[in-house]
């Protein structure tokens, strides 16, 4: 039964993972991951995740679908709790959220045919009975994403890097899912193919009615998917909302210098002097600041951003954006910005 | 070809092939570049276009596999063709530089920073250890990295990726090179953290009058940074041009087409244009054009004949339909 527009399909609740990392006993830390976030996907909708290398947005990606148990939050996908389901239930999760993963080099099983990777999901699930019925449904999901059928007994390594991916996004459609988590899908190809990934997967969620989380450092393409984008830094979001409201009024003093920083084709817009230049490189997830975790490289820094954690708020104006800074008013300012 | 006096690199015909078991596969053919200094020239290409063997071939650092050859390759006034290993070492560091893109690898895990910026200082300008180990740190203050003094110490693992890179090209600029070539020297770099380097390559480029080769994938950077943009693909170059120039008007269907297939803000929702099919092996390229099964302005001349690279106005241009190209690229 495919759900209607608009129904809430995933709501992830306050959650949290940390690592431990380092050898056991007194040098053991905990990398904290992920910190306390929220989530809400609606059915057909794409929600882009942006953040730096270890700002937690995989971990997120990977409680989401399950690959990790949160510390402590829930998730519940159609008001049903999946957080700490076993056995049977976790089959539910397993089906209605599934992910596309970012390296199509190392995420299929080499010594698979394409027909073998695509029918073990029917099989585990005991969706499609029977060889015969088996191939057939393969086929229909190979001619989904633009593969020719009769390329399913090939092996991964006769396919390009773009083939590849498209075999691993047939693999996530195999159980038709409600939600598909992309996490980096097409940063791992040739640029000129990236296009070709970024509409399939446009287009799969337009015909099918699948929500999207599509998880990118390349800020420009999740501008292009998201319907509402969300900005990850170490392991809490900074600004979530729509996304053009997050891309032209950027209040996050972190969206401000990521969106300043990301290179544009534009040669008007020259360059690298009038740009927020961030200092330094983002503080380790291990020994994480206090307070605000964005204030020892913010330009708009106070003392109070330093003991408080600034909480994720809405601010006033119709648009559909929170943001956690406790200075969002003054930083939307213009004036302020420049 | 206008042939400026400051010129640090002049290259003509140079081409890369490397001996497999399947026979030769040429990886970069006929290439011909120009770098003065003080500018910096990018090369465009994607996995498999030979814009790295060809750095590489220049360096002097090609695996033993590979043949070079060229008509011409010149640094400053000196002819790096049949240049003997030993002398060819030697300007490695003092005359020209590399900067890699992977900045852990690049680096020796057992020694700690400051020995390994002071071996060039004692290696190349006959320094004691001790005035080796105050240039290096002069030189770490100089690329960014904060309280070098302490820093310098400290081994490549203590370090964060950015600061790595900084590291890498303090060692790439320490003897003050005429030409540094920097291989995807950001891309596994964050946008914050690779919007730093790149302001550092430009601003030492400038202050120390160095040619900068940068070698990416990334239309942004090149955007960003560069004066003038080599594209290659399947081993050649297609089109070469100031950066304004190609970024305003490709004439080259590749270079239009990736310039196209690049999010804009105005097309939101809308399909994105995308490129068919994907670039070929350098062991397996097409007859005629390469470009042309992916082409869109294909016509049967490409598919038999190999169009040469051509002066057109100020940039040189592969294509027979080049015209047309530019064409469709003016009146959108």
């Amino acid at each position: 039964m495919p759900p209607s527009p608009g129904d809430l399909v995933l709501d992830a609740q306050d959650l949290h993972k940390s690592f431990a990392t380092g050898r056991s006993g007194w040098h053991r830390t905990r990398v904290s991951a992920v910190d306390g976030v929220n989530l809400q996907l609606r059915a057909g909708e794409s929600l882009g995740i942006v953040g730096e290398s270890g700002c937690g947005k995989s971990t997120l990606a990977r409680m989401l679908v399950g690959l990790e148990h949160p510390d402590s939050g829930s998730i519940t996908i159609h008001g049903r709790d999946v957080t700490r389901t076993r056995g049977r239930d976790r089959r539910l999760l397993r089906r209605q959220v599934q992910m596309v993963f970012q390296d199509p080099y190392t995420s299929l099983d080499p010594r698979m045919s394409v027909l073998d990777l695509l029918a073990e999901p029917l099989i585990v699930h005991k969706r499609v009975t029977g060889a015969a019925a088996r191939r057939d449904r393969v086929a229909e999901l190979l001619s989904l994403v633009n593969l020719a059928p009769e390329l399913m007994h090939r092996y991964p390594h006769q396919f390009s890097g773009g083939q590849r991916q498209r075999i691993g996004i047939a693999r996530a459609l195999a159980l038709e899912p409600e939600v598909l988590v992309c996490d980096e899908p097409v940063s791992a190809l040739d640029v000129s193919v990236q296009a070709q990934v970024v509409n399939l997967l446009r287009d799969l969620q337009h015909r099918m009615g699948i929500a999207l989380v599509f998880i990118a450092h390349d800020l420009s393409v999740v501008r292009h998917v998201a319907d509402r984008t969300a900005v990850m830094y170490l392991g809490r979001l900074a600004e979530i909302g729509d996304t053009t409201t997050v891309y032209e009024q950027p209040t996050h003093p972190y969206t401000q210098a990521l969106l300043s920083a990301s290179p544009v084709v534009d040669r008007s817009r020259r360059r690298l002097a009038d740009r927020i230049m961030l200092v330094g490189d983002p503080p380790s997830p291990t020994d994480p600041p206090s307070g605000c975790r964005f204030h020892t490289r913010c330009r708009f820094r106070q003392d109070r951003c330093g003991q408080e954690q600034p909480a994720l708020r809405p601010l006033d104006g119709p648009a559909d954006r929170l943001v956690a800074c406790h200075f969002a008013e003054q930083t939307r300012d213009p004036a302020g910005v420049r | 070809m206008r042939h400026a006096p400051e010129s640090a690199l002049h290259v003509r015909g140079l081409s890369v092939t490397f001996g497999t078991r399947r026979g030769p596969v040429p990886a970069v053919v006929d290439v011909d570049l120009d770098v003065a200094r003080g500018e910096l020239v990018a090369v465009l290409g994607e996995s498999g276009s030979g814009k790295s063997a060809a750095a590489r071939a220049l360096m002097g650092l090609s695996a033993r596999n590979a043949t070079v050859s060229a008509d011409a390759l010149r640094l400053g006034d000196t002819d790096l063709l049949g240049l003997p290993d030993s002398q060819h070492r030697h300007l490695r560091g003092t005359r020209m530089s590399m900067v890699f893109q992977d900045a852990l690898s690049a680096l020796n895990p057992v020694l700690t920073i400051g020995d390994q910026i002071g071996e060039l200082f004692r290696e190349h300008r006959g320094m004691s250890r001790r005035q080796a180990r105050a240039a290096a740190v002069d030189l770490l203050g100089q690329v960014g990295i904060p309280a070098p003094a302490r820093r310098v110490g400290e081994y490549p693992h203590q370090f964060s990726g950015g600061m790595r890179q900084r590291i890498l090209i303090a060692m790439a600029i320490a003897l003050h090179p005429e030409l540094v070539i920097a291989d995807e020297p950001t891309t596994a770099l964050d946008v914050t953290v690779q919007a730093q380097i790149l302001e550092l390559l430009d601003s030492l480029r400038r202050e120390l009058n160095m040619a900068v080769l940068l070698i990416t994938h990334d239309l942004g950077v090149v955007s960003e940074v560069a004066d003038r943009v080599m594209v290659m693909y399947a081993g050649r170059v297609v089109e070469a041009g100031s950066a304004d120039d190609l970024l305003d008007t490709p004439a080259h269907p590749y270079a239009e087409a990736l310039l196209r297939s690049v999010p804009q803000v105005d097309q939101r929702g809308q399909a994105l244009y995308a490129i068919p099919g994907s670039p070929p092996s350098p062991a397996h390229q097409p007859a005629g054009c390469p470009f042309h099964p992916r082409c869109s302005y294909v016509v049967d001349r490409c598919r038999t004949e190999r169009p040469l690279l051509t002066v057109v106005g100020a940039r040189t241009v592969a294509c027979h339909r080049t015209e047309e190209v530019r064409h469709a690229a003016v009146t959108g």
